[in-house]
Formats: C-alpha cells, sequence, structure tokens
C-alpha cells in the first residue's frame, strides 16, 4: 500500500561481463535464474540461519555417536536414568544407554529417511509426472486417473497398512512413504510439462528429430527443475514426521534402534521422573523440523516470489 | 453440475471399494492371527477347526473376501475379534462421540484464534504482531503433534496441575487434547489468512473504499474480510487430515476412548475386522469431505467452475 523512496546509488552498479566466447554455446540450463533464485534465498536470514543449524546439526549426526565412548545399544543397568553429568553429557535412559550417542545416532536416522524418500519421491514422481506430460492423451489419461484414486486415500492409513505388511525397518518406511509420498511431484511435473509443452524450443528440438526422452532430460526437467526442488524441499520435513509419528504409536522403528519417534515414545513414558528425556529429543526434532520448513519456504519464495503463498 | 456430482460418487464408490479390498487383503498378510497363538496351540484339532470355522476363517481366501463385502454392502461390519461378541458398529458408536468432541472444539478453535491471528497479523504487516503470528504459524507446522501433547501434558499437567494430566472424566478433560489437536489447525488457518488478507488489501477496490473516506473497521469488515474469507475454505482438506492423523497420537497420549486410540490398538492386536471398520471410516469421511469442499467452491465463489478445478484446463 506504501511507496518506499528508493535510494538508487552509481556505486552499487558496474558494467555487466559479456563473454563473446559464449555467444555460440548452447546449453538447456538455465543458470541465470538459478543464481538469482540462490542470491535471493541468501538474502532471507531465517533460511540462511536455518540452513547453518541444519549443517551443525547434520555434523553432530555424522560425528557425534563417536564422541563419546559408549555405543547407542550399549546398556549399562547400574547407570540407569542417570542426570545429565560429565561422564553421560545427556544422562542415560531406563536401561543406562548414553542418551547423547542416542539423540546423534536417531539425528542421523531422521535425516537418512528424509534424503530417501525424497530420493525416491524424485525419481518416481518426476518420471511419472513426464511421461504422463510428454505422452498426453491416452497415456496421460490413464495414469491420472490413477492418480485421481491414489489421492482420495489418505496417505497415513496406506503407511500404516504397508508398515504392517513389511518388516518395520528404515528402508519399509521410506518406501511406503515414497508410495504415497509421489503424488503431489507427479502432479506438479505434469502440469509444469503443458506449460512449456506449446512453447517454440521444444518445436525446435523435435523437428530436429529429439526423441520423447531426450525432450523429457533435456528440455522438460531442467526447465521445472525450480519447482521440483521446492517440492523436493518439503517432502524432507514430512518424512522425518512421518517416521517419527509411526515409531511414536509404537509402528514404526523398534528398540534398540534409536530414532528420534522412540527417544520422544521412551522419554515420554518416564517424562514425570525424568524429564530431560523427553526435552533433549524434542529440541532436536523440533529444531528439523522447523529448519527444513523455513528454508523450504525461503526456497520457494527465491525461486518464484509469485508462488509465495 | 449434476454430471459432474455423478462422476465424483462414482469416484468415491470406486475408491472405497479399493481400499476396501486392499485392507482386506493386506490384513491378511499381517503376522500372527487375532487369538492368543499359545492357548490355542493347545487345544485339540477340532475345536480349533470349531474356532476358526465360527469366525469363518476356515474357509477359502477369496470366499471370506467375498462374504465380507455382501455384509459390508448390508451394512454389516461384522463382530470385533478382540471385544468378544461385540458388534463393530456399536464399539463404534461408543467410541466416536469422545473423537467428534475433541475434533469439534479443535476446529473451532483453531480456526476462531488462526483467523484472528491471521487477520491482526495483515493489518499490522511487519510490525510484532504480524512476526509473533508467523512464529507461532512455524512453530505450529513444524512441531510434531505428539511431541506438543506430551509437552503440554507435563507442563500444564504434570508441572502446574491446572489440568487433569488424561482420562475422559470430566469436561476439563476435554481441554488439553482439543488445545493440542487445534495447534497444527491454528497454524495452518493463520498463516493461510494472513496472505489471503494482505492480498485483498492491495486490491483496488480497498483503496477506492479508503478514498470515499470509510472508516477502518468497516473496511475489514465490509470488504477485506469478505473476500479473504473465500480461499479459506481450500485449506479445510490438510486440516480435516491433520485431525484424524493428530487424533491417533493425542487419544493415545491423554488415554481418550475416542476412534484414534481404537484404530491403534485394534493393529496392535490383529483385529482384522475392526481395522477395516475403522480404516474404511476414516477413508469416506476424508473422500467426502474432500468432495463437500470442492463442492463448496462453486457455491461460494461462482467464478469457479467446478468442473475445471483438478488442472484439467490443460488437456482440454
Amino acid at each position: 500500500m506504501t511507496n518506499k523512496k528508493v535510494n538508487i546509488n552509481a556505486d552499487d552498479f558496474s558494467p555487466a561481463c559479456i563473454d563473446w566466447s559464449q555467444q555460440e554455446t548452447t546449453s538447456s540450463n538455465n543458470p541465470v535464474g538459478f543464481r538469482a533464485g540462490w542470491m535471493r534465498l541468501c538474502k532471507n536470514k531465517g533460511a540462511m540461519v536455518s540452513l547453518v543449524i541444519l549443517i551443525v546439526l547434520a555434523i553432530f549426526a555424522l560425528v557425534g555417536p563417536y564422541m563419546t565412548h559408549y555405543t547407542y545399544y550399549q546398556t549399562d543397568y547400574k547407570h540407569s536414568f542417570q542426570a545429565p553429568s560429565g561422564d553421560h553429557w545427556l544422562g542415560t535412559d531406563k536401561f543406562g544407554r548414553d542418551q547423547w550417542t542416542r539423540i546423534w545416532q536417531g539425528t542421523r536416522i531422521s535425516l537418512y529417511i528424509a534424503i530417501l524418500a525424497a530420493a525416491l519421491d524424485l525419481v518416481i514422481g518426476v518420471m511419472f509426472g513426464a511421461i504422463s506430460g510428454v505422452f498426453g492423451g491416452k497415456v496421460d489419461m490413464i495414469m491420472q486417473r490413477f492418480i485421481d484414486i491414489l489421492v482420495g486415500i489418505p496417505h497415513l492409513i496406506v503407511v500404516i497398512l504397508l508398515i504392517l505388511l513389511m518388516k518395520p525397518g528404515i528402508v519399509t518406511i521410506s518406501v511406503a512413504m515414497v508410495i504415497t509420498g509421489w503424488v503431489n511431484m507427479a502432479r506438479l511435473v505434469r502440469s509444469q510439462i503443458f506449460k512449456i509443452k506449446s512453447q517454440e524450443f521444444i518445436m525446435a528440438s523435435r523437428s530436429l528429430g529429439a526423441g520423447s526422452f531426450r525432450l523429457i532430460f533435456k528440455h522438460f526437467i531442467p526447465n521445472s527443475i525450480s519447482i521440483i526442488l521446492v517440492n523436493l524441499m518439503f517432502t524432507i520435513p514430512s518424512a522425518i514426521f512421518t517416521e517419527a509419528f509411526l515409531s511414536f504409536i509404537g509402528l514404526g522403528l523398534q528398540e534398540p534402534l534409536a530414532s528420534l519417534g522412540v527417544l520422544i515414545n521412551d522419554g515420554y513414558h518416564s517424562m514425570r521422573s525424568h524429564p530431560y528425556l523427553l526435552l533433549f529429543p524434542a529440541i532436536v526434532i523440533v529444531l528439523l523440523m522447523v529448519c527444513f520448513n523455513l528454508l523450504a519456504d525461503g526456497l520457494r519464495d527465491a525461486v518464484d516470489p509469485k508462488m509465495k503463498k | 453440475m449434476k454430471k459432474y456430482i455423478a462422476i465424483r460418487l462414482f469416484n468415491i464408490v470406486a475408491t472405497l471399494f479399493i481400499i476396501a479390498t486392499a485392507t482386506f487383503f493386506l490384513m491378511k498378510q499381517l503376522p500372527g492371527s487375532p487369538f492368543d497363538e499359545e492357548k490355542l496351540a493347545a487345544l485339540p484339532d477340532d475345536v480349533r477347526k470349531q474356532i476358526y470355522a465360527q469366525y469363518g476363517l476356515d474357509k477359502p481366501l477369496f470366499q471370506q473376501y467375498v462374504t465380507y463385502m455382501e455384509n459390508l454392502v448390508k451394512g454389516d461390519l461384522g463382530e470385533s475379534f478382540y471385544y468378544k461378541n461385540q458388534a463393530i458398529i456399536d464399539i463404534l458408536n461408543i467410541r466416536i462421540g469422545p473423537s467428534m468432541l475433541l475434533g469439534f472444539q479443535a476446529i473451532l478453535l483453531g480456526t476462531v484464534i488462526g483467523l484472528s491471528l491471521g487477520i491482526i497479523a495483515a493489518f499490522r504487516h511487519n510490525t510484532f504482531w504480524d512476526y509473533t503470528t508467523m512464529f507461532i504459524a512455524v512453530l505450529g507446522v513444524s512441531i510434531p503433534n505428539f511431541v506438543f501433547a506430551a509437552l503440554l501434558q507435563y507442563f500444564v499437567g504434570v508441572k502446574w496441575g491446572v489440568l487433569p494430566i488424561a482420562y475422559w472424566e470430566s469436561y476439563k478433560s476435554t481441554i488439553m487434547p482439543s488445545l493440542a489437536l487445534a495447534f497444527g489447525v491454528i497454524a495452518v488457518v493463520a498463516r493461510f489468512t494472513r496472505n489471503e488478507m494482505l492480498e485483498v488489501l492491495n486490491q483496488d477496490y480497498i483503496e477506492t473504499a479508503q478514498a470515499k473516506g470509510i472508516s477502518t473497521l468497516s473496511i475489514i469488515y465490509k470488504h477485506a474480510i469478505r473476500n479473504a474469507l473465500i480461499p479459506v475454505i481450500t485449506i479445510l482438506g490438510p486440516v480435516i487430515v491433520s485431525l484424524i492423523t493428530g487424533s491417533l497420537v493425542i487419544e493415545e497420549i491423554f488415554s481418550i476412548p475416542g476412534i484414534g486410540s481404537l484404530f491403534v490398538d485394534s493393529i496392535k492386536m490383529n483385529d482384522y475386522t475392526m481395522i477395516m471398520a475403522v480404516t474404511l471410516l476414516f477413508s469416506a469421511l476424508f473422500v467426502f469431505m474432500i468432495l463437500i469442499i470442492d463442492l463448496l467452491y462453486g457455491v461460494i465463489d461462482p467464478r469457479i467452475r467446478v468442473a475445471g478445478r483438478k488442472e484439467l484446463s490443460h488437456d482440454k
């Protein structure tokens, strides 16, 4: 509603660098848009702080379990339920297992599941959407009806049923999440391809004899990369949440594996007498979720300011 | 329009049929059985066969499936394995009350608080109020519902002792679980309302209204809120999903005899018929809510052609 007065300083500008040798090379990538997006992201303080926190958490997840001389499954019944001390930095749980080691082991599992789910989402979702969009016609119609039915099913219920069917474990959880999780990605990629499809460069490429798969990998996917990336970033926190949720209600990972959901469930049962067992894993998961969400928000705003919602 | 509803209803029936079929066969693959394995093994062979026969478990899988589907169409959900000789429908009838009360309170709390926060944030754009609201919104989206519920229970229930910690005893015991469920709703609604309001406030007709000298309150009420609220129904879908998901853990945490805890328990007990029934109930709730939301778009804003949603505009 208000117009800000803008001070324009001549020093802020420098001549654009024109590299004449690049004039003749062709590229399907669009580094300008990408770099511009990255620069916008760098200006977003929340996203940058989140990125730093996430990197710190990831480093701890990698080296944390080795910082003590305990393992996450090593029990010590003489020293169960110890308060945080110099020996056990975050105390011990009901079996005397070192909480510091277990928390970072859990973070590791959460990050691992998140990355796995995102990678599978990327492969299945993008390919499904791309094939549906590029081939169009009957193929598209059948693929879309399939998606229509999948969308009508509540995700969590499918995930729970699949978890029951397969052995609970990291891979099972990731696969179960992916079976329902790629739909959104497929839809986004498909609608993006419909937008690009009628543009001239596609027609040019086609008339030069490019096949459908060459078009997908050389033109459609590179031109949808920002949308794919943003959607991928939102998959990560939801994957972390789903795993923790399932582990919390006892359908996910099982003891002695230490996922954050398992730890929170453990801590929850002894929270009256030993609240620190609940608080520390809770803090870690909240940090993870907040940072990933803020980063994803920032990325979305940076890549496409119009998508800001 | 009628054709559109007919197609959607057909899709709903197809979806529910697929869910029922998939659940039925998946469930039969579950490890263990609804009976106590050790006691069962100790029984003579013919007695065991009789028990299986009583529940129809001795027949071929496909025949069991056909029988189940026939009964389902008649509205008969069968008997629970775990709660001996109780019809599923009776158990559901008892259990649905607490869940509905919690869900209703959560939606009410969530929308009222969420809307107010969102509206205030938009009008005080880039001030303390705005930042606080956005902070709450990010937290609400990020903090897992079970973590929030556990912390709420620890601080409000155990430490300060203000509200009952758990169980379903008096009205007071509904407050904490409702709050825990509502937290996510508040976040989603507040964030969405704020963005919609900001967009509406940038429209020309708001400026026109200001130019005419209409008071700010009147502009908020007559122009801004009314136009900003229309898109808020789009988030009802995610809200319903978050309530269903939330009910699973929150009823568990607060020991509430509702549908959510029933579902989790029935999975742990291998209570086949109950798993089927609750899965179908949740799915039906979900698909019908989506349909109602889609139809509401058309009613509230005639500019939206209902059939044109779902991105059909691209291929036709």
